[in-house]
């Protein structure tokens, strides 16, 4: 019989990448959180991170310091993606580039710059552990925020603010009525692409000499200390939040149409 | 007529970055409780027009007078004044209930008051119990009734409605049609309508605003409009027309077409005319009975009637006739008086489009026009030989056209075919005493008209010849 192409064949090669690096893992992961040092089953990795009040310590930090990082994004990239959507400069392209082009540079370059201006600033950055990692945070994931704001607000039909006028809003009401709803998807997004890496990104804090732990330098420690098994069960809690943050997310989401979104 | 509701007074719009003129000159009174549409192709600044009623746009001069008083600058949500979106713009984020309530609830109306109006513009829309259903789920038609009960419900003085029907389909179109014009009169609300299809607005209006380029060409009821058209572009606009160059030869005589014919327009003898001739107005005769004869060139079936069209010379008529003609066919054709509609022409100004050149000279069919851009472009300059613009930007040539425009009297006929800009032959020459008026027809197929002194003969190749000192150039906007 003569072989037939079919369009489903050239998902062959990610199906693989994901069985090899996804699954795989993840079933790796599973089976250690779920297991003791002497390979039989068993809840102890579990029980032990919810009783030992320094994992949960960090879990609440980390759960803080994403929550302060993604609101202080939020208060700054609404505005400016408010701004460039709604521009009626030609640069405004520009201005939107201006705002993205630090994705291009190494982050760990752009952090040791960072790095550099807090101590000018602060002189010993051990005294504002957590400001600095929310201002390194911040500059990181910026981007991050403002794009799907931007793309959500710039596609949104002009029209639309127009018959809020017309129908007798005024500016502020026509903005809470029309424009924020509308833009929410993006913000959800932008949210979700800031606080979960916000909880995890332990680099930020490693580049700027902070001594806090978050849930990624957690789980690192862990591993370092060749405790498999503890390490893969903080990874599995982490993922089960996420999974429920992502779920709570997209149900909100589902009900505004036409998503808008980069995840 | 009851007292003007709305009064536009010599408004004027024009665009700050390019200088374009959207709207020119703009001057109109609308009675309360009449249906006005603006009708005009695609950019002749209806839509302007009435984005300036509705407050989105503000008039550069000029002023707007609602109930006497001058709301010109007023914003729109000021203005008690609603419209109906081309595209609806209904929120997508709220159900039909809270897309018509919008405006209700702003006024702070008590609930039971906001949810009583809301079910009866729905009734007056024939969408009784859509409140809960989502804008994503109904239909191009359906979203268009809820865009105009949105409106409705505030119960603007005014209701403007922005080529509402523009994307629905013939059938659907035409229900609604009959449906908004019903809800017109039922509701006594003044429509200000946007148009560009004329047989919507000969359907449904109380008053017609035909506007081309940013100008009104003529004000009337539909009656006025299509039957005593003010100048050929109306008449060109407004149903199928013929229109033809033509002279008045006697007292109620004109010749056109190549025939003389009795009209019952009074034009003084001489005058350069527009004549009209709707299709449905010819008579179809035997070859010889009629007063011109042609010859058969096309038919084409049309359900209710045919379409056919005759050639004459170098003229062609199309003709609306419920009985069929065989292609080929000789044909007799004569017109009542009353099926002439004579327009005193404005002028015989040749206009044409000129391309420019890397060298910042003009194209015309390969022939070279020597012009100075410097003045036809505003603000432009020439910067190390290249020509840029008031910000100082380069020009693109390939993105500019300059239109061209000369007077009859300076266009020079000659033996030489490839003397001038152009060529083709005389199809029509009228004697003014001084002068012979003659229509060119040139090889691309305009009709020129030229004003000599000396008499060429009918069918004669000439080479047109334009001097460049007498043409007039714009930049085509």
């Amino acid at each position: 019989m003569k072989y037939r192409f079919s369009r489903k064949q050239l998902a062959i090669p990610y199906a693989l990448f994901l069985l090899v690096f996804v699954a795989a893992p993840l079933v790796v992961i599973v089976y250690y959180a779920l297991t003791g040092s002497d390979g039989t089953p068993t809840a102890d990795n579990f029980i032990r991170f919810f009783s030992d009040p320094n994992t949960l310590g960090t879990l609440l930090y980390s759960l803080i310091l994403a929550l302060v990082t993604t609101c202080v994004c939020l208060l700054i990239a609404y505005p400016v993606a408010y701004a460039l959507a709604f521009s009626r400069l030609k640069a405004s392209s520009v201005l939107v580039m201006l705002f993205i082009m630090p994705m291009w540079i190494n982050f760990t370059l752009r952090l040791t710059a960072l790095k550099e201006i807090l101590t000018l600033i602060e002189g010993n950055l051990a005294f504002h552990p957590f400001l600095n990692s929310v201002i390194g945070m911040t500059y990181d994931f910026l981007p991050f925020m403002i794009l799907p704001i931007y793309n959500q607000l710039e596609r949104l039909d002009k029209s639309l603010l127009e018959a809020a006028k017309d129908l007798g809003a005024g500016d502020a009401q026509s903005f809470i009525k029309v424009t924020l709803p509308l833009s929410m998807p993006g913000v959800v997004s932008g949210i979700a692409m800031v606080f979960l890496p916000a909880m995890t990104n332990y680099v930020v804090l490693d580049m700027l000499y902070n001594s806090t732990y978050i849930m990624g330098s957690l789980i690192g420690s862990y591993f370092a200390a060749y405790d498999w098994h503890g390490g893969s069960m903080i990874s599995l809690i982490l993922l089960a939040l996420i999974c429920i943050f992502t779920l709570l997310t997209k149900s909100d989401e589902g009900q505004k149409t036409r998503g808008g979104s980069l995840v | 007529m009851a007292e003007n509701i709305i009064e536009l007074k010599n408004i004027t719009r024009r665009f700050d970055d390019d200088g374009y003129i959207a709207v020119k000159d703009f001057n109109l009174n609308v009675g309360r409780g009449e249906f006005v549409t603006f009708l005009g192709p695609s950019g002749c600044g209806k839509t302007t027009t009435l984005r300036m009623i509705a407050g989105f746009d503000t008039p550069t001069e000029g002023e707007i007078l609602l109930n006497g008083k001058d709301i010109t600058v007023l914003p729109p949500n000021k203005r008690p004044i609603n419209t109906v979106f081309q595209r609806y713009a209904l929120f997508p984020h709220m159900d039909i209930f809270e897309n018509i309530a919008f405006g209700l609830k702003l006024k702070k109306l008590p609930r039971e008051e906001v949810i009583k109006k809301v079910k009866h513009v729905l009734d007056l829309v024939d969408l009784e119990g859509f409140e809960e259903r989502s804008v994503a789920t109904l239909s191009g038609g359906q979203q268009q009734r809820i865009a105009i009960a949105r409106a409705l419900v505030n119960e603007p003085e005014i209701l403007l409605l922005d080529e509402p029907l523009g994307a629905l389909d013939l059938k659907m179109r035409k229900e609604m049609q009959i449906e908004l014009k019903a809800m017109h009169q039922q509701l006594g609300i003044t429509f200000i309508y946007v148009t560009h299809d004329q047989e919507e607005a000969l359907t449904m209006s109380d008053k017609i605003v035909v506007m081309n380029r940013g100008s009104i060409q003529q004000i009337g009821t539909p009656e006025d409009i299509y039957n005593e058209p003010k100048n050929a572009f109306v008449a060109d606009f407004i149903g199928e027309s013929n229109i033809f160059k033509g002279i008045m030869t006697g007292k109620l005589k004109v010749r056109f077409c190549g025939g003389e014919f009795e009209c019952m327009d009074d034009v003084d003898e001489g005058t350069l005319v527009d004549v009209v001739v709707r299709p449905e107005d010819v008579i179809l005769s035997e070859p010889g009975d009629g007063t011109v004869t042609g010859t058969v060139t096309a038919v084409t079936f049309k359900g209710m009637h045919y379409e056919i069209t005759v050639e004459s010379g170098k003229y062609e008529m199309v003709i609306v006739s419920t009985k069929a003609q065989k292609v080929g066919d000789k044909v007799g054709m004569s017109l009542e008086p009353d099926g002439i509609h004579i327009m005193i022409a404005e002028d015989h100004i040749t206009r044409f489009e000129a391309s420019v050149t890397s060298d910042y000279k003009l194209d015309y069919n390969g022939k070279t026009i020597n012009c100075d851009l410097l003045k036809v472009i505003p603000g432009s300059k020439m910067k190390d030989g290249v020509l840029t613009d008031s910000s100082g930007q380069a020009i693109d040539t390939d993105k500019i056209k300059i239109n061209v425009s000369i007077e009859p009297g300076d266009i020079e006929m000659s033996d030489d075919v490839e003397a001038g800009l152009t060529h083709g032959h005389i199809i029509n020459l009228i004697y003014k005493g001084d002068h012979y008026c003659y229509v060119v027809r040139t090889a691309h197929g305009h009709d020129l008209i030229v004003d000599d002194e000396y008499l060429w003969n009918m069918g004669d190749q000439v080479g047109l010849v334009l001097p460049e000192d007498k043409m007039s150039f714009a930049l085509k906007k």
